[in-house]
């Protein structure tokens, strides 16, 4: 039987998927190595409180804005919230994700609802375009986007978009639209050590930097 | 290339950490930081955001420190930074940033925006690009013995007036007491109250002190150019003198970069731990009134508001020391909006305050400031360093503002109770 997609399919469930893999892993561990080698020196004055603890708790901390500061950009605040929280909820709480996880690593966990996923997924794309639109509408958003931000931007929305379109089968063959969906996921995944996503990663050493050198001064963070 | 660019170029590599590749990586330009800066919040101009101050430094991360940049270079998809870019970025780098860290505070993946631009006048100075006033300072510094030139006379001459004040001898190089005290070149010039305000606390307190005339002076115009050589130098001159007294302590005066610059710049400046403790004259009258030591009799019954200094609070931790002192003193002390951690900047730090050029800019900032102020309505606003003192009565002045401005340290002492 020659059929294109499902051929396309078993590639990027194979092949495709290992080759995303190796460099998805092997670029954030070459990302991550790039940043330590450059090391830090031993900071020789005197502490007066402790920067590993309050490093460690600035990891979390810095996840709520600081008081009154929403306002001042809402789009940016709240899309950004809703476009996190709805990736990672349509992500690890979609049924078929956690049979694909239980199958790889033989652990798995209770299911969302078809109406919450689907929901939710809505509701993500549409922060990715609220987003989008702030770049190009927002003064400082937009001096400061780069060709790198809307990859990214589309990089994010396009397993999301292809994802809703294989489930409900909206258009185009099925087969092929849920082999769409994962090339897509892979091209997120060769794409995410090298360009912005790698923030996803990385916020864990700057937000760590951030609260250990102010937390051995004492100060807030 | 010229000898200068390259110089600039090799500072600003030798400046970029771990830390700073993982800030550069982090940062997604979501431009939050803008929301965060006094520059940006008065002005509503996009080129004052934060981030895009430090676009050089990052630009200089991506195309040397990482291995797609350095395909890109080969391939010569990216530009190398020129002289010209320097240019174009001092006035961003110096006239449009007073380093007072509220970006650093708000930026969601942690970047420490303010350190990095401290790391960038290194480049920048280095590069030969700095306000004249700053680097007139430096050399002022370097050649005597304090930023605004001469002031062996000046000290002499308000260490006189102070003794006479306060009816207490104060003595120059005594070895083996308690403290070292320096000064800010801006108290002695402009408020030497605090010298007899000290004189009467320390004496009730039974704290021994000295001055240095070898070192005097706590400013380090180094830390807000960006010269390491210079920082450098200028706190050696205090640490040899405290070690060569073999005092217990150097107490930081109401100064925010001066503590910035002894306190946590300064080991690491030297390369070394130094032989004794550096305190902020707040910490210590607060740790004194701990201890029972410090006490006051009556309270200022005018509207008090606080003003905190971004190097001493934001960036020093000192947050709690001044509001238990204020409240010892204060009838009516009242809070502004975003008071603490998250205060309004002065506008006059991080060398601004000494830039001719960014004279204009500096007072459009301070509406930010003002609207703080404008909201408490007090009769006198309190803080504790002399430069924020200083800005504040000069743009209070252009703005036709009646409050008056007061150091915290002469507040106590106002109230000293001299018979406990």
């Amino acid at each position: 039987m020659n059929n294109p997609a499902f051929d396309l399919l078993m590639w990027a469930r194979g092949p495709g998927f290992d080759i995303a893999l190796v460099i998805f892993v092997g670029g954030i561990v070459l990302r991550l190595f790039e940043i330590s080698i450059l090391g830090r020196k031993r900071d020789l004055a005197p502490a007066k409180g402790n920067g590993f603890l309050q490093g460690l708790k600035t990891i979390f901390s810095r996840s709520v804005p600081r008081e009154g500061l929403v306002k001042f950009a809402p789009v940016t605040y709240i899309g950004g919230y809703v476009f996190h929280i709805g990736f990672f909820v349509a992500f690890f709480f979609f049924a078929p994700h956690i049979a694909l996880i239980d199958d790889a690593f033989g652990i798995s966990w209770p299911a969302a609802g078809r109406v919450i996923i689907e929901s939710v997924t809505a509701l993500t794309v549409l922060a990715l375009l609220a987003l989008t639109y702030s770049r190009f509408t927002d003064p400082v958003r937009k001096s400061l986007t780069t060709f790198d931000d809307y990859l990214v931007l589309l990089l994010s929305a396009l397993p999301l978009i292809t994802g809703y379109v294989a489930v409900n089968k909206l258009f185009g063959d099925p087969t092929m639209m849920l082999a769409v969906h994962l090339l897509t996921v892979e091209a997120l995944m060769i794409a995410f050590p090298f360009t912005k996503l790698m923030h996803a990663v990385s916020f864990v050493l700057s937000r760590y930097y951030n609260g250990s050198i102010q937390g051995r001064k004492g100060a807030e963070s | 290339m010229t000898a200068t660019l390259e110089r600039g170029l090799n500072a600003l590599r030798e400046q970029i950490d771990a830390p700073v590749a993982s800030f550069f990586t982090s940062c997604v330009s979501c431009g939050l930081c803008a929301e965060a800066c006094l520059f940006y919040r008065e002005t509503e101009d996009p080129q004052y955001t934060p981030i895009k101050k430090l676009d050089l430094m990052r630009r200089v991360w991506s195309r040397e420190f990482t291995l797609l940049g350095r395909i890109g270079g080969w391939l010569g998809l990216t530009k190398p930074v020129t002289d010209a870019d320097l240019t174009a970025w001092e006035t961003l780098v110096y006239d449009s940033c007073t380093m007072c860290g509220r970006c650093t505070l708000v930026c969601p993946v942690g970047n420490d925006l303010t350190m990095m631009i401290r790391k960038m006048r290194e480049g920048m100075s280095a590069s030969g690009h700095g306000p004249v006033e700053l680097i007139g300072a430096a050399q002022r510094h370097i050649d005597g013995n304090s930023a605004m030139g001469d002031l062996s006379k000046a000290i002499h001459a308000q260490v006189k007036n102070a003794v006479e004040a306060a009816g207490i001898p104060i003595e120059f190089d005594k070895p083996g007491v308690d403290y070292m005290v320096i000064l800010s070149a801006q108290e002695i010039a402009e408020f030497p109250d605090v010298l007899s305000a000290m004189a009467r606390i320390f004496k009730k307190a039974d704290v021994t002190w000295t001055i240095s005339n070898a070192a005097f002076e706590a400013t380090n115009v180094g830390i807000q150019l960006g010269s390491r050589d210079i920082a450098r130098t200028l706190v050696q001159r205090v640490v040899d003198a405290a070690e060569s007294l073999g005092v217990k302590g150097v107490i930081s005066p109401e100064c925010g970069h001066a503590y910035q610059a002894l306190r946590w710049e300064g080991p690491n400046l030297i390369g070394r731990a130094y032989n004794f403790e550096v305190i902020h004259i707040i910490e210590l009258l607060d740790q004194l009134r701990a201890q029972g030591k410090l006490k006051t009799k009556g309270k200022n019954s005018r509207k008090l508001t606080f003003h905190d200094p971004c190097q001493i609070n934001r960036r020093g931790g000192i947050n709690k020391e001044p509001r238990r002192l204020m409240n010892m003193v204060a009838e009516n002390f009242v809070e502004t909006e975003d008071a603490g951690t998250m205060n309004w900047c002065c506008g006059g730090g991080g060398g601004v305050g000494a830039n001719e050029r960014a004279a204009p800019l500096r007072n459009i900032a301070f509406k930010r400031k003002k609207a703080q102020i404008d909201k408490v309505n007090p009769d006198a606003i309190v803080t504790m360093c002399a430069y924020c003192h200083h800005t504040l009565d000069n743009v209070l002045e252009e703005f036709n503002m009646e409050q008056e401005v007061l150091g915290l340290t002469e507040l106590v002492a106002e109230y000293l109770d001299e018979d406990a």
